[in-house]
């Protein structure tokens, strides 16, 4: 397809021409770390774009304290330019490598599709096989849910997508970071990847040098860095939720529901609760934010991510709420499906931003601090 | 923060009125044309009396003219001392703050590290560095302004304006200077925060095009069709005139056709001229310019800091003729941007053209306008319209003049550091042209920043801050981050004086 090509040429040609204009500048410096690892490059390489533009977090710092911001002639949008080349490296690096270049632009169709598709797989065969008073019927007492659908199924059926989304994330993962360019040589990598771990739990970056983002216009607030930290904490509880519920169900052989003060119950409804208020805050702020900065023909895939998010959550907490009514058994196939739907996309939405991220974050740790001296100037010098 | 009582009164007579719908107030139909024909405008400041001895209506208490850091720190220290603060700048607000929106860094006094400062830069120094570019400035002055720079990055902060942590590492080290965190751009969007925040209010698109100060109180003419705002004191804040094309060509002749102006094309000396008009006794000099060397394919305002040329010093530099007219590796430090806008501006034509090969290219970073290159010097020289000839001539002559440590022998003028002979194809050349940061004339203005006249007398109720007074103390000298903290240390003393003489 020429025509794509020659716009992914001209973002790439946009955003390298961005880049040069930093270089010269660095006013930028304090933000965050995309300004110290251009510094090391006199010259901006097809790989130095993948890596830059997943080390951008997309604060919009850059374009609020921008003296070439439009209406300036040399019209300098930085963190559009990156964020459109990081969508770039998301479908560059896909798996397998049969759908590089051919995967719709992952935004609200294709996620909705295998959404729907989802919720059918694990609602179809209940509905069919189930009589009314089974699906529509009060269950308590251990071993409710699994009444509706078999333990082996939402185990089998999950646990095989899931496999399939980790196996297509590791693989993109490793073919993103070839395309980040080969690593420095003789760079510490653990002390790296502690750094890089270390920024990715306390969301340093967007801190901004201090001051914290810009949500919203040229104020800055720290509103992001909160809400996305919710997302991200209340996402691990609620794998830590299964985690604990897979141990009790086999480990010990409790079976699900648990008691509202059980250990699963306590973690994934924290979680859940986390994720509402994060995904929710998000999308707040992307609906408030000021359009300057935004490459418009992203947020549908932002948004189908926290919708998804906000959905799976949501229907958790539904169903806890309601797990002693009428209402479990649907809610139930509801929640399970987004799941599973939720799992199905991974490697294939916006999603990717999460271990791109940390493997862009380890690469400029492994460049800025843990090179061997001589080795951190990669340059024509 | 300082909330003053009755900031909502309006005033009998004034330009403003309550807007019901906007829960504001707003200038009056027609009161303010030019003003007002931005929309709506920010809350009323404070009010004082409205009405003086002689029962004319003011519009304010303190006017300020200029709308980058000088101005914002005169109307932000005046509307926290009590006054009704109106800021005017003619910039739309996309483009407003003037060249403050290009710089980085602001020089300070500090007997001791600070956050935002290393080591310690002690008031004797900072006093040393003065003298060394400003010649025979006013010495009182300077000691003063070296004093009152020591709590200047307090006092910004305290009004919202972020610095750099000096232990972040992708600073180079300066014991000297504080940075702003994300530069100028960020600091003038914080500190329009904080006026607007106070209720001073700020009107865009407002070029002040003449000021009266004969009769009484100062008032200023406002847009066009004119329109007259009055004031209790003025602080004019509107930098040098490096913007207004036949000004400079008046001082620089057709030379000044070729300069690049690397900050804001609204910077063009009404009020300055005007002063001086009124009797303003000026300080500086009228001829001359701070400037650097910057691409020739510079946008002709605004450029900024990312047009200046890096790597001169590394290759040859050629006037239109072909010929080399100094010597490249006498200024290597950060100076050298200096030094070579001043060379480039007195060049014939006042274009200059930076050459280089493929070897020495590698040791500078890249302008952001693409290099002209060709294969050959010849082909080069082609291509940029001057005499093969004597661009090979040159060209050759210098490859034969080096020695072995770096310098030339035999050539004149000799490079005397970095000279490495220009053989490996492609060549690459850069245009070059003078780009002109401001210029160097001011007036005349006391401790108080009060704008002085010939016969040392004040001029009643106005004060000066920023590039329009400068040179009181640094002359025509140029001291790295020492203009911005001219424009914050002497904006705060006018605005607080300007405020204390309103409301007397
Ligand atoms: C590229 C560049 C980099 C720089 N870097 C630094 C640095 O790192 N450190 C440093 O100390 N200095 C630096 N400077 C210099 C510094 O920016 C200026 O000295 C300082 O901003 C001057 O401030 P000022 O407010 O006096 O005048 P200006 O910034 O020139 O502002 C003048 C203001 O007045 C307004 N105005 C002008 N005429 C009128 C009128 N008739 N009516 C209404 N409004 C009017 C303009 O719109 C503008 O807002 C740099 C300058 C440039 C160009
Ligand atoms: S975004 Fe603008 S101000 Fe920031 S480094 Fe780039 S060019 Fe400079
Ligand atoms: S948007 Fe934020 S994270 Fe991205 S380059 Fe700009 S300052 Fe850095």
């Amino acid at each position: 397809m020429p025509c794509a090509d020659d716009e992914a040429g001209r973002i790439a040609g946009e955003a390298r021409r961005a880049l040069e204009i930093c270089n010269a500048c660095q006013f930028c410096d304090g933000y965050c770390a995309v300004f110290s690892a251009l510094k090391s490059r006199s010259l901006v390489l097809a790989a130095d774009l993948t890596f830059l533009s997943n080390l951008c977090h997309n604060c919009r710092s850059c374009y609020h304290a921008c003296q070439y911001a439009p209406p300036h002639a040399f019209d300098l949008n930085l963190p559009k330019s990156l964020s459109l080349v990081r969508q770039q490296s998301y479908r560059d690096h896909v798996w397998p490598p049969v759908l590089r270049g051919r995967l719709p632009g992952a935004g609200w169709s294709f996620v909705a599709a295998v959404t729907l598709a989802a919720m059918a797989l694990v609602a179809l065969p209940a509905v069919l096989s189930l009589p009314a008073e089974v699906l529509f019927g009060r269950h308590d007492g251990p071993g409710a849910f699994y009444r509706l659908v078999p333990w082996g199924a939402i185990a089998g059926v999950a646990g095989a997508v899931m496999l399939w989304s980790l196996l297509a994330i590791g693989f993109s993962v490793a073919s993103f970071w070839r395309g980040m360019g080969p690593a420095p040589a003789g760079a510490a990598l653990w002390p790296a990847l502690r750094d890089a771990l270390r920024d990715a739990a306390s969301l340093r970056n967007l801190g901004g040098g201090g001051a914290g983002c810009n949500d919203r216009d040229e104020r800055f607030s720290q509103a992001r860095r909160r809400f996305h930290h919710a997302l991200f904490y209340g996402v691990g509880l609620c794998f830590a939720a299964t985690g604990v519920a897979t141990v009790y169900d086999h480990g010990l052989g409790w079976q699900a529901p648990y008691p509202l003060l059980s250990l699963p119950v306590l973690l994934g409804s924290v979680g859940g609760v986390g994720m509402v208020v994060g995904t929710a805050g998000l999308a707040l702020l992307k609906r408030r934010a000021d359009p300057g900065p935004v490459a418009r023909s992203l947020t549908g895939g932002d948004c189908a991510l926290l919708a998804q998010l906000f959905l799976v959550a949501a229907s958790g907490l539904g169903l806890l709420a309601m797990r002693e009514t009428a209402a479990m058994g649907p809610l139930l196939l509801v929640h399970l499906g987004l799941v599973l739907g939720w799992f199905a996309t991974l490697p294939y939405s916006k999603f990717l931003h999460a271990p791109f991220r940390v493997a862009a974050l380890l690469r400029a740790a492994m460049e800025q601090k843990h090179s061997p001296p001589l080795t951190r100037k990669r340059s024509l010098r | 923060m300082v909330f003053l009582p009755g900031w909502v009164e309006p005033l009998a007579g004034s330009l403003w009125e309550f807007d019901p719908v906007l829960g504001s107030f707003c200038a009056k139909a027609g009161a303010l044309p030019c003003v007002a024909g931005l929309g709506p405008s920010q809350r009323r400041p404070s009010g004082s009396k409205a009405m003086a001895m002689t029962g004319v209506p003011y519009d304010c208490d303190v006017l300020v003219v200029g709308g980058g850091n000088a101005a914002l720190c005169a109307a932000i220290a005046a509307r926290r001392a009590g006054a009704a603060v109106l800021l005017l700048e003619a910039a739309p607000k996309a483009l407003r703050g003037g060249n403050a929106r290009h710089s980085r860094n602001m020089r300070v006094m500090h007997d001791a590290p600070t956050p935002w400062v290393r080591g310690r830069y002690p008031a004797d120094d900072y006093l040393a560095d003065l003298r060394r570019v400003a010649g025979n400035a006013d010495d009182g002055l300077a000691r003063l302004f070296v004093d009152a720079s020591a709590d200047i990055v307090d006092w910004l902060a305290g009004n919202g304006v972020r610095f750099q942590s000096c232990a972040d590492e992708v600073l180079p080290y300066s014991r000297k200077t504080a940075f702003f965190l994300g530069g100028g751009k960020a600091l003038v969007n914080a500190l329009y925060a904080t006026a607007d925040g106070l209720g001073v209010a700020i009107r865009y698109d407002s070029t002040v095009r003449g000021l009266h100060l004969r009769d009484g109180a100062p008032a200023v003419t406002v847009g066009e069709p004119g329109v007259t705002v009055t004031a209790r004191a003025l602080v004019v804040a509107s930098g040098g005139f490096q913007a207004d094309s036949g000004w400079l060509r008046r001082e620089w002749g057709e030379a000044a056709d070729r300069f690049a102006i690397r900050g804001t094309p609204h910077a063009t000396g009404i009020p300055l001229k005007a002063l001086l008009d009124e009797g303003a006794e000026p300080v500086g000099a009228a001829d001359r310019c701070h400037m650097v060397a910057v691409d020739g394919r510079a946008p002709p305002f605004d450029g900024g800091i990312v047009t200046r040329l890096d790597g001169i010093a590394h290759g040859i530099v050629v006037d239109r003729d072909g010929r080399r007219f100094a010597d490249e590796g006498a200024v290597v430090g950060p100076s050298r941007y200096t030094a070579w806008g001043e060379l480039v501006a007195r060049c014939p034509g006042a274009v200059a053209i930076s050459i280089f090969d493929a070897a020495i290219e590698t040791r500078f970073r890249p302008s952001i306008f693409p290099a002209i290159r060709a294969d050959s010097i010849g082909e080069l020289a082609r291509d940029l319209g001057i005499s093969p000839p004597a661009l090979e001539a040159t060209v050759a002559g210098f490859n034969a003049a080096i020695t072995g440590g770096g310098g030339t022998a035999g050539v004149d003028p000799p490079k005397t550091r970095l000279a490495e002979p220009i053989t490996v194809p492609p060549f690459g050349a850069y245009p070059v042209r003078a780009g002109v940061t401001s210029t160097c004339l001011g007036v005349r203005v006391d401790e108080r920043a009060r704008v002085l006249r010939r016969d040392g007398a004040g001029l009643e109720g106005v004060y000066a801050t920023g590039v329009v007074m400068a040179p009181n103390i640094l002359g025509c000298g140029y001291l790295a981050g020492g203009a911005m903290t001219v424009g914050a240390v002497f904006g705060r003393i006018a605005g607080r004086e300007a405020a204390a003489y309103a409301l007397r």
